[in-house]
């Protein structure tokens, strides 16, 4: 395993020291120190499929935007339309670039009518904090809380009544993509039905200094749920088998929204936003690759940067792969032709030089039990 | 610390040698399989193909890294172990057991002289370990 060599020093979440001492694997994650697995990603993998896991994920990003115009501002940069939002419900959306090409990924939360958060990723707060305060509009302040802010994952089937038990609210009424504020474990929090998993379960937001008592509470009473904590590495594996897309791996500047399979998050009909002309130009012109999802035929495993072939052709490139733990086989996500995109089609992936058959597959590859389902 | 039978030989890059007559066992070591974590894949040659001492011989993956396995000795393949296919994760729970990956009948028994004992490859991974 050969980590990245950086020279500026890593970034701790509150909870670096926990992970440590909990024995956690520690690596370098989008310039922070991150706990990778604890006890072994397929175990912690199986813990949040069949029980809870708990995750520390306060190296995303979090900004928040106010003011007559925040509405404005957020609807300027973003790709979904954030003008149905409710109070308390969340949306997913991208930040594109004028040429389509995709800035970051990510969410948004209404606040309050004028009064927005969007949730980054962590290797993207710089890039996306100068984007989205030199191209906001109106009469929107924008302020960065990512520092300030703790975010810790409750994911799983028992994720539900574990918060339920902490929290001095109903937590069982807030639908998928809905949140509410309460205290969990008596600390204040944003208590948000999301997730990276495609389990049912809360992604908690808190004041950094409070971590710590919000984990080691959640620890403590999801001990008789079978409560572990979990690393990155499973949340790689977890996120995969949903073919949920990772920044960096399966979408960036060179990648737009629509063969990336994120047009439901695109809504031009709402008016202008940047990136709009060039995505409803290619919407028109015909996709010429689409990010699909593979499986192996063997055991061998797809892995990022790896060639796709088709009929003795390098035809793509795989974004992510990994063995996946509950669909118990290898699997991945590339980009190929839009020829040879639907389900079925035979490819094969280029490792060590041997060519391995692959074959599309439906996905999700593993079926989600988010809220909604 | 992870456990180094003193009955075995041992590479620096973590694979272990059982001499059984001119035969010798390898697979590898559980400071390897601890460090690459859960096992999913190992790549390994056919009955009847020639290794070389300190080549590669195959590769084993886990969920997060590939790792290449190096041959301790010199030889031919005589058996392979055909659990490992359906079942990589044998590596992990038992990496001197049934974890074990091949077989080789040496060409040159005095390629274990050139191998490492149990104390120095204890003392290499006491180093070694973050």
């Amino acid at each position: 395993m050969t980590d990245a060599v950086s020279t500026s020093p890593l970034k701790r979440t509150p909870l670096r020291d926990v992970h440590v001492k909990a024995g956690a694997k520690m690596v370098p994650f989008g310039g922070w120190d991150m706990p990778v697995q604890y006890t072994g990603i397929i175990d912690e993998h199986r813990a949040v499929r069949g029980a809870v896991g708990l995750f520390d994920i306060s190296h995303m990003g979090e900004f928040e935007v106010r003011g007559p115009d925040a509405l404005g501002a957020v609807q300027r940069l973003c790709t979904n339309d954030a003008s149905t939002l409710e109070i308390g419900q969340v949306q997913y959306a991208a930040l594109c670039y004028p040429e389509g090409g995709i800035v970051d990924d990510l969410t948004i939360y209404r606040l309050d009518t004028d009064r927005f958060m969007l949730v980054v990723n962590a290797s993207n707060v710089d890039k996306d904090w100068a984007w989205v305060t030199s191209h906001s509009v109106g009469r929107a302040e924008w302020k960065n809380v990512s520092d300030e802010t703790a975010l810790l994952a409750v994911q799983g089937p028992r994720a539900e009544a574990l918060v339920g038990r902490l929290a001095d609210r109903d937590v069982i009424g807030i639908a998928y993509y809905h949140f509410a504020t309460g205290a969990v474990a008596g600390v204040p929090a944003v208590i948000s039905r999301t997730g990276y998993t495609g389990e049912d379960g809360f992604e908690l937001y808190i004041a950094a200094p409070q971590a710590e008592r919000l984990w080691s509470a959640l620890i403590e009473a999801g001990r008789p749920d079978g409560l572990q904590p979990i690393g990155l590495g499973a949340r790689d594996t977890l996120r995969l088998e949903m073919k949920y897309a990772l920044y960096g791996n399966d979408i960036d500047q060179t990648t737009n929204p629509l063969e990336a399979g994120l047009g439901w998050v695109v809504k031009p009909a709402k008016g202008d936003f940047i990136g709009r002309d060039a995505i409803e130009a290619l919407r028109v012109r015909g996709l010429a690759r689409r990010l699909v999802g593979f499986e192996m035929a063997e055991r061998a495993v797809p892995r990022h940067g790896y060639r796709l072939m088709a009929g003795g052709a390098a035809v793509g490139v795989v974004t992510s792969g990994s063995f996946g733990p509950s669909v118990e086989r290898s699997i991945g996500m590339g980009y190929v032709p839009s020829a040879q995109s639907a389900v079925g089609c035979e490819l094969a992936v280029e490792i060590r030089g041997a060519t391995h058959a692959a074959r599309v597959v439906k996905t999700p590859f593993h079926p989600s039990h988010t809220k909604k389902a | 610390m992870a456990n180094v039978p003193a009955e075995l030989k041992y590479t620096r890059e973590h694979e272990w040698a059982k001499v059984e007559g001119d035969r010798a066992r390898i697979g590898i070591t559980a400071f390897a399989q601890e460090q690459l974590g859960d096992v999913v894949f190992v790549e390994l040659p056919k009955v009847g193909a020639k290794v070389t001492a300190m080549k590669t011989f195959g590769v084993v993956e886990s969920v997060k890294a590939v790792s290449d396995l190096f041959a301790p000795v010199s030889g031919e393949v005589a058996e392979v172990n055909d659990a490992l296919p359906k079942n990589p994760e044998l590596v992990n729970t038992d990496p001197y057991g049934k974890g074990w990956m091949l077989v080789i009948r040496m060409s040159n028994p005095k390629d274990v002289d050139g191998l490492m004992s149990a104390a120095d490859y204890q003392k290499l991974t006491a180093d070694g370990a973050h």
